[in-house]
């Protein structure tokens, strides 16, 4: 890497004088080598020429557009083949160009080699571009000293020379002037960058007696930058820590949701919750298909449309469930749960003859791919981010109708008081019905934001019914309130402890807790008060 | 007399019975081979073993095409394990004694051949096992199409800390929790302390079958990547949590540049069901790619190609191949050229003639199978991801290597490095 970027070094002071001639072919055969130096040697060769042409080859390079055909190196653009030493169009093309390929460490070379060259292009952007490019990928780029130096003194743009001036501090860590180096150190101590860290760490480090860095100074001044880089990442990476438990907290309350209202608050024990889940994962996915069979310029939103197809299609099978099965069990909890868990093995296979054993594609669409920036160590995934907001959103929608809707008053009625609620005209068998559509309406809604972060499968419901039923347990019973707290608590507590156990021990851990919990509180974190009629 | 008409009244029955029997089984025997497939066709691993079972299939089709094996046909009884270990066991039970099957071929995980192994033992079956696994294992029944670590996983590694690798310094050695990973793992380990990495330098992480939640373990090995010295990732996570893995790791921005993640269990297969651009650069070492160029992958591609329109797989048109495939079909073959030379599919002589059978594979090299150790000899390839889910061969060994199933990085195996 320091010898490359040596001749860049070398290169970029000639290329303000270079002439313009037409590559060495010969020399860019090399490219073409399978010898790894050999490669090597040629993309620093060329980079050494310095010119438009070679910056031509490099980003044809970097794109995958070089290719090797009838014995010389050409450049597929658009259908049309180029010669690559001189830009001419050759025709009649060449048959099968064979690409030439680059492994991660050439890549690196030629796209570091592609950012020096542009450090100096009129365009603003560019330069930023390749300003931070260096950035992220330089390590300590002694070799580019000079051509920082010249850059440092051409940029007039602030925020690049921001990052130029960081550029330029850690290019003199490795100075033979102590005086040089400490100035470089307190530089780099401002950054909040793990990258930076990494490169002051060899300075305090230790090889057999005695220190790698000899000034005393310079190695005090590094080991104070470490201390306060750390102190500016430690806050980013708790934030962190703490928003994976929330998105864990946010997938457990979607999936909890729906048997907090079945469960919780009918006191079925619906065994077939985890392939309700499916239900609503499977609506997605067929809504995908239908929107990329028929609707191909909007299949970013295709989420959009499966949220209210995946409430519908749930929550009509489970009011069929409700009809066909349980309420001719209410009241008999065991016979419940064998029936349901009987529902549950129907459903899995039901699933595998519509469509497949197999796990099914579902895509993220391009507004919840990616991520966003917060601190350099922290970049929150959208997915994630949506996800969050959607399970609040779902959550205020369960809170109006439980608080706000009459039919929320009548199912709060029935499950408080069955006969009582009946006497006053409350048709209660028609609000099972409904409550439990509900119930699962809303475990559909969770199979779609499922979707998005798990493998949707036939039996991915069976992974989500223990979890499920965890967080009303822990919340109590009849409470959403409590789900919702068991939920980020659970989210939360299983991710510091994955942080510190490891994924395995971590789940282990935390089923232990809920045991000693639910001996020690059998009524949940949150227990109804007053009366609470149910036979 | 009662006694005596009871015993006439039994052995009429039993002899009609044997009857019965012997006549469906000679009627079977006559003109068919039967074949066992033992791959897991739901669950957590269906995404990888389902291509294995309409490979075998493919095979069988074309070794039926051209006649057989000693002139008979084969005929292919397939099983389904559900990825439940347990059921592995039950299922190869059942084809050896109930359908009676010469050979079987099955099994990814080595958690399912572990527990498949006792009963081929007890019944002198015949298992050929295609995946990649973690050695520290030889058994007379079996024969191994897959490599052994010194056929991946220490190359592969070899490869990370060459200068053309990006001369990884730390690494991150994660996997599913089970027999292969933990083994992999102490193999790798013991390989890295002999060149000198330090054991801070090392982390080891496991996950559970199915995991799907990555974001604690991508958050630690950023962090463990920012302090200092080139990392690598050593990536044993087997079955679908791979497509949410590699799904955190793009949308987490961690690129192939700065941590290359090597993995052992992820192919073309694994990658249709992933968007593949954020993996661009990733790496994976086999023993095989479909991007391999000579005539015998263009016939192996094609013949796949056109057996998914035949049977009607679903979305035929963008199959795949890969290692695990390759894998099975040569060893389906091998397994016929020894039955044409042993002149017989009993166990013990197809396993005396199983030694030194050669194929012409689709990875372009002539396949041995070793005389002595039931691996075959294989060449080793390591590709990058590129963005439509294929692998760019970016290193391959010269030739076939022999495999080590007793790993010397393992102490107490030393007495065994002549198998």
């Amino acid at each position: 890497m320091r010898r490359f970027l040596l001749s860049l070094g070398l290169v970029l002071g000639l290329c303000a004088t270079g002439a313009r001639a037409d590559l060495d072919p010969a020399a860019l055969k090399g490219l073409a080598s399978d010898d790894f130096d050999a490669k090597q040697a040629a993309i620093t060769g060329l980079a050494a020429t310095g010119d438009a042409d070679a910056e031509r080859v490099l980003k044809a390079l970097a794109d995958d557009a070089l290719a090797v055909a009838g014995g010389r190196v050409v450049i597929t653009a658009g259908g049309q083949v180029l010669d690559a030493a001189s830009g001419a169009a050759i025709k009649p093309a060449p048959a099968n160009p064979e690409s030439i390929g680059l492994n991660n460490a050439l890549r690196q070379q030629v796209d570091g080699a592609l950012a020096a060259l542009r450090l100096f292009s009129a365009d603003r952007a560019e330069r930023l571009a390749a300003a931070k490019l260096l950035l992220a990928d330089m390590g300590d780029g002694a070799a580019l000293l000079p051509i920082l130096d010249k850059a440092v003194k051409a940029e007039a743009d602030g925020e690049i020379k921001t990052i130029l001036a960081q550029l330029h501090a850690q290019a003199r860590l490795t100075s033979p002037d102590a005086a040089v180096r400490l100035a470089a150190v307190q530089t780099l101590g401002e950054s909040a960058s793990p990258a930076v860290k990494a490169l002051l760490l060899p300075l305090i480090e230790k090889q057999g007696d005695a220190y790698l860095e000899t000034d005393d100074k310079v190695r005090y001044a590094a080991q104070t930058a470490i201390k306060s880089i750390e102190g500016r990442l430690a806050w980013s990476e708790t934030a962190g820590q703490i928003f994976t438990g929330v998105s864990l907290g946010s997938i457990l309350l979607l999936a909890a949701l729906g048997l907090a209202i079945t469960y919780g608050v009918m006191g079925v024990i619906n065994m077939a919750h985890g392939e309700l889940l499916m239900i609503g994962a499977y609506s997605a996915y067929a809504m995908q298909t239908l929107f990329r069979a028929s609707f191909p310029d909007f299949v970013d939103y295709y989420l959009v449309a499966a949220v209210p197809v995946a409430f519908f299609v749930a929550a009509l099978v489970g009011m069929a469930m409700e009809r066909t099965v349980i309420r001719h069990l209410y009241g008999r909890p065991l016979e419940t749960l064998l029936a349901t868990w009987g529902l549950s093995l129907v459903l899995i296979q039901a699933a595998r003859l519509l469509f497949g054993a197999q796990n099914v594609e579902v895509a993220n669409p391009v507004w919840m791919s990616g991520g966003v920036q917060i601190a350099e160590n922290l970049s929150l995934p959208w997915n994630r981010l949506v996800i969050v907001a959607f399970s609040g959103f779902v959550l205020l929608l369960v809170w109006l109708m439980m608080n706000k809707t009459r039919l929320g008053m009548f199912v709060r009625a029935v499950t408080q008081n069955r006969p009582m609620a009946g006497c006053v005209g409350v048709p209660t068998a028609r609000i099972d019905t409904l409550a439990f559509g509900i119930g699962s309406g809303i475990a559909g809604l969770g199979g779609v934001a499922l979707s998005q972060i798990a493998n949707v499968g036939p039996d991915m419901g069976t992974g989500y019914i223990v979890d499920s039923f965890m967080v009303v347990v822990l919340g109590g019973v009849g409470q959403l309130a409590g789900a919702v707290w068991a939920a980020l608590g659970l989210g939360v507590v299983s991710k510091f402890l994955e942080g510190w156990a490891g994924a395995v021990i971590a789940k282990i851990l935390v089923l232990v807790f809920i045991i000693i919990f639910i001996q020690k509180r059998p009524q949940g974190l949150f227990a109804l008060k007053g009366r609470f009629v149910e036979n | 007399m009662q006694n005596r008409r009871s015993f006439i009244k039994a052995a009429v029955l039993s002899a009609s019975i044997a009857a019965i029997g012997a006549m469906s089984s000679t009627a079977y025997a006559a003109d068919t081979i039967k074949v066992g497939i033992l791959h897991s066709l739901s669950g957590t691993m269906a995404i990888s073993e389902t291509a294995l079972k309409e490979t075998a299939l493919m095979t069988i089709d074309e070794i039926n095409a051209k006649g057989g094996v000693l002139g008979k046909k084969l005929e292919p009884v397939v099983v389904d394990p559900a990825s439940d270990w347990p059921k592995f066991a039950e299922k190869a039970r059942q084809l050896l004694s109930q359908d009676k099957v010469a050979v079987t071929f099955g099994c990814w995980t080595s958690v399912s051949r572990k527990s498949v192994l006792p009963v081929y033992k007890e019944l002198n079956g015949l298992l050929f096992y295609p995946v990649q696994y973690e050695g520290e294992e030889l058994e007379k029944n079996v024969f191994y199409t897959g490599a052994a670590p010194n056929q991946q996983a220490i190359p592969a590694v070899e490869y990370l800390m060459s200068k053309e690798g990006g001369s990884a310094k730390r690494f991150v050695l994660l996997g599913t929790d089970y027999v292969y990973p933990r083994t992999t793992n102490k193999i790798l380990r013991a390989f890295l302390k002999s060149k000198g990495v330090a054991e801070a330098d090392i982390m080891e992480e496991y996950t559970p079958f199915g995991h799907s939640d990555y974001q604690t373990i991508i958050a630690k090995i950023k962090k463990f990547a920012a302090e200092g010295k080139k990392t690598a990732v050593i990536s044993t996570i087997n079955g679908d949590s791979n497509v949410p893995f590699y799904k955190e790791l793009g949308n987490a921005g961690l690129k192939a540049k700065d941590v290359p993640v090597v993995a052992f269990s992820v192919g073309e297969e694994e990658l249709r069901g992933v968007d593949a651009k954020p993996l661009v650069g990733h790496l994976a070492a086999w023993n095989y790619f479909m991007s391999v160029k000579n005539p015998e992958n263009d016939k192996f591609i094609k013949m796949y190609r056109d057996w998914a329109k035949k049977a009607k797989l679903p979305k035929a048109d963008t199959v795949v191949t890969n290692d695990p495939m390759e894998a099975t079909y040569v060893g389906i073959h091998m397994w016929a050229q020894a039955v044409e030379k042993a002149k017989s599919t009993d166990t013990d002589k197809v396993i005396a003639a199983m030694a030194g059978q050669t194929f012409n594979a689709p990875s372009g090299f002539t396949l041995k199978m070793d005389e002595t150790n039931h691996h075959l000899h294989k060449p080793v390839f390591i590709g990058e991801i590129k963005a439509d889910g294929q692998f760019n061969t970016v290193w391959k060994t010269k030739g076939p290597i022999r495999a080590q199933p007793w790993s010397p990085f393992i102490p107490g195996n030393e007495s065994k490095q002549k198998l």
